[in-house]
């Protein structure tokens, strides 16, 4: 019999708010790159660090101590991050370094910094924990390896109960403007929230940190139960139906069980047809939602999509710029989210209403 | 014990060999890899370092890929590691189908970022755009296999190869796959040799592990992989060995520097210990991390002195062969490790002299013979990230 787990604590730093999204006071960007909103830092980390801190590490740290207050307080056994691109400010700032000194003496405090897994080292360090701690790296399946890793021990049972999952990614100035030039961004000007309405290729990005705290016991306020995480590295589109039918079907599910499916629609035309294969044919009758053009694309965003299922099945309430079709669930037990990207990391997370 | 995963494959490729057969014939007759930057463009020509003299071309010839394809070193010396790995595992095509593949990197293809960083905004080697981050080079490996299922990547710095394995054991454990190639690739680059420059950890001369007078590391470049199995599906298969515990811990001290009393580094093998079923004696030598900077060999040494305390056992560090190969360096170990154990022998620690004052312990310094069931193998990095796993052989 394996384990249970349980979604107890969560927390969301993006381009949107809570309130912007749940009150529908959304805020709209008209740049194809665009920041997470500014939350008071200093709340999570002494003044002093502050200033050392690139903004991956600043939203991580503070993502990570929400998510723990958010769950009771849990402590845990385990801290797995995911990052598709990790620490790039740091890594930009010492590869100018490099440039511009031509290899001379340069200081080591970007590069110190720069690696991906100190997103994942920087949380042990505030949280003085010696726990298992692994970064995953898979583009924009970083953080569903990084829930695969935490379903895999709290299902095991190997000594652990608790576990910190996050997902994190950053813009920086020149790395992330160089998605203009191969074609990930799209170049025309408009609102983000006429994201769908843009027929061309390319698509809009930004940054933010998602953490959740799960557990094998569920506590007064948990969000919902994890049943399932799944990651295909490729897949065409005509083979999607079939992947996440067989998905279901592992976990005893039909389709018409799904009360609400949360999709990966990005606007770019190459691509959404993977989307549209479900929207229109297999999900017909299902209740959907996206949420891309609130808070951009980027490798972790899969993380926010994750936080708003969790809101939506403890509220019971879907907030209307999400919604895709006029279906609405009588009640919301079954939540489904497929993520993909350039066609590529296909990946499915299943929860169940607590 | 715990009878752990079978390891049915491996394949390498370092400074010492593009393959499992000049990478032995170099360790037994203790011919080290370390040399000056020729294929690495760098003003720092006078550290040593442990880099494969074969250029990204005679790589994407030998491996029959066309030359205009967007792939980085990381990838072609991954590729060639992956493809011995699978020939010994005797993998068939429509084995790889379904066999998953796990890889650690850490700089990835920042090879590519930092030669054509300035050439991006003119619409030139835009193909490489994507390169810079980690699950590039991993999906490029898999691609050349036609690995389409479980594909995912590890970046936690130093230790990332061996944390591959650990996950792939578990993959195994779990059920979730039968079959998994797992390991770790990096190439010299510019960023590393520079930052690790920067912080003056770079030795100017060949290292000296575990050396009164180390005064630190040589970079080097690398892959090596294994192929792990399901016991269900193993068949009349030979099993190299298999991987029978593993544990990871963070030290929890600082970002680059390990703690004095090695904390990280002591949990890390006990864990490993724990999910083997061994006790510390059962083990019969230590595959140390021992870069050769001041600080990793004391803490290192404090923490085996610490889980060992007065039984420990022969112990080496073998980045005097091939210099540090960063995310690479579990997976060069995992291999080494394996022939250890097929030919019963340990390779020494190059270039010892002089025992450390605190700690009083000498590594192996000449190949020597020796029965061996149980090693250990430590892997730490940046970020406090401590690795150990432990390998055996197939017998019991």
């Amino acid at each position: 019999m394996k384990n249970r787990i349980f979604i107890n604590g969560i927390s969301s730093i993006a381009a949107q708010t809570e309130a912007s999204v749940f009150e529908n006071t959304v805020y709209s960007y008209n740049e194809s790159v665009f920041p997470a909103t500014a939350i008071d830092y200093k709340e999570f980390i002494p003044a002093k660090s502050l200033r050392r801190l690139s903004k991956a590490l600043k939203m991580s740290i503070s993502a990570a101590s929400i998510a723990l207050k958010d769950s009771g307080d849990l402590v845990p056994d385990a801290i797995i991050t995911g990052t598709g691109q990790g620490c790039k400010q740091d890594t930009e700032r010492f590869l100018e370094s490099i440039f511009e000194e031509e290899e001379g003496l340069l200081s080591p405090t970007a590069f110190i910094h720069s690696t991906h897994n100190t997103i994942g080292g920087q949380i042990a360090l505030y949280l003085n924990s010696n726990a298992y701690n692994i970064t995953y790296s898979e583009d924009s399946a970083s953080l569903e390896w990084a829930l695969l890793d935490a379903q895999m021990q709290l299902n095991l049972d190997e000594d652990v109960e608790n576990i910190l999952v996050g997902g994190v990614d950053e813009i920086s100035k020149t790395i992330t403007g160089f998605m203009n030039f191969d074609h990930q961004l799209k170049k025309e000007q408009f609102s983000n929230l006429d994201l769908y309405k843009q027929e061309s290729s390319g698509t809009i990005t930004s940054e933010g940190a998602h953490f959740f705290a799960l557990s094998n016991h569920s506590i007064e306020t948990t969000y919902a139960e994890l049943l399932d995480v799944s990651v295909i590295a490729s897949l065409n589109s005509d083979e999607i139906s079939e992947n996440i039918k067989g998905f279901l079907k592992k976990n005893q599910l039909e389709i018409s069980e799904i009360n609400l499916l949360i999709l990966g629609k990005n606007g770019d035309v190459n691509f959404d047809v993977y989307y549209s294969a479900l929207k229109e044919n297999v999900f017909k009758e299902t209740p959907q939602l996206v949420y891309k053009h609130l808070v951009g694309d980027y490798d972790t965003v899969s993380g926010y999509a994750l936080w708003l299922a969790c809101k939506i099945l403890k509220l019971q309430t879907i907030p209307e710029v999400l919604k895709v079709n006029k279906k609405n669930p009588e009640q919301i037990k079954y939540v489904l989210l497929y993520n993909q990207y350039l066609g590529e990391n296909h990946s499915f997370i299943l929860l169940k209403k607590y | 014990m715990e009878k752990g995963i079978a390891v049915t494959g491996m394949g390498i490729i370092s400074s010492i060999g593009k393959n499992l057969e000049e990478n032995y014939i170099s360790l037994i007759s203790g011919k080290n890899g370390l040399s000056f930057s020729e294929i690495l463009e760098t003003k720092h020509t006078h550290l040593p370092v442990g880099e494969i003299k074969i250029s990204n071309l005679e790589l994407l010839d030998s491996l029959k890929l066309n030359s205009s394809k967007p792939i980085t070193r990381a990838s072609l010396l991954g590729i060639v590691a992956v493809k011995e790995a699978i020939l010994n595992a005797d993998l068939h095509e429509t084995q790889l189908g379904t066999c998953g593949f796990i890889s650690g990197t850490s700089v990835g293809g920042i090879d590519a970022t930092e030669k054509y960083y300035k050439n991006f905004q003119d619409g030139d080697y835009t193909e490489f755009i994507k390169a810079q981050h980690p699950g590039f080079t991993s999906k490029q490996i898999a691609n050349y296999f036609e690995i389409k299922g479980q594909v995912s990547t590890i970046s936690t710095a130093c230790s990332s190869a061996a944390n591959s394995i650990m996950l792939g054991a578990r993959l195994i454990r779990s059920g979730k796959l039968k079959r998994v190639i797992v390991g770790g690739t990096d190439c010299l680059t510019k960023f590393t040799l520079n930052g690790f420059n920067s912080l003056m950890i770079l030795s100017e001369k060949p290292n000296k592990a575990f050396d009164e007078d180390r005064n630190g590391l040589n970079l080097g470049e690398g892959a090596a992989y294994l192929v792990l199995e399901a016991d269900d599906v193993l068949g009349a298969k030979q099993v190299l060995g298999r991987v029978s515990g593993y544990g990871n811990a963070n030290d929890a001290f600082h970002q680059t520097a390990s703690s004095p009393e090695g904390e990280g580094a002591y949990m890390a093998m006990n864990k490993a210990l724990r999910t083997a079923k061994l006790n510390p004696r059962d083990i019969d030598f230590i595959h140390a991390h021992g870069t050769a900077t001041r600080n990793n060999d004391l803490s290192e040494s404090v923490a085996m002195n610490r889980v060992f305390k007065d039984s420990l056992p022969d112990f080496s560090s073998t980045k005097g062969f091939t210099g540090h190969t960063l995310a690479a360096a579990g997976g060069l170990q995992a291999v080494l490790n394996l022939l250890m154990l097929k030919n019963q022998q340990i390779y020494p620690t190059l270039n010892f002299q002089n025992k450390m004052e605190e700690s009083g312990l000498i590594p192996i310094t000449d190949l020597k013979h020796k029965r061996l069931s149980h090693i250990l193998s430590n892997s730490f990095g940046f970020g406090g990230n401590c690795t150990s796993l432990i390998f055996s052989s197939n017998e019991k």
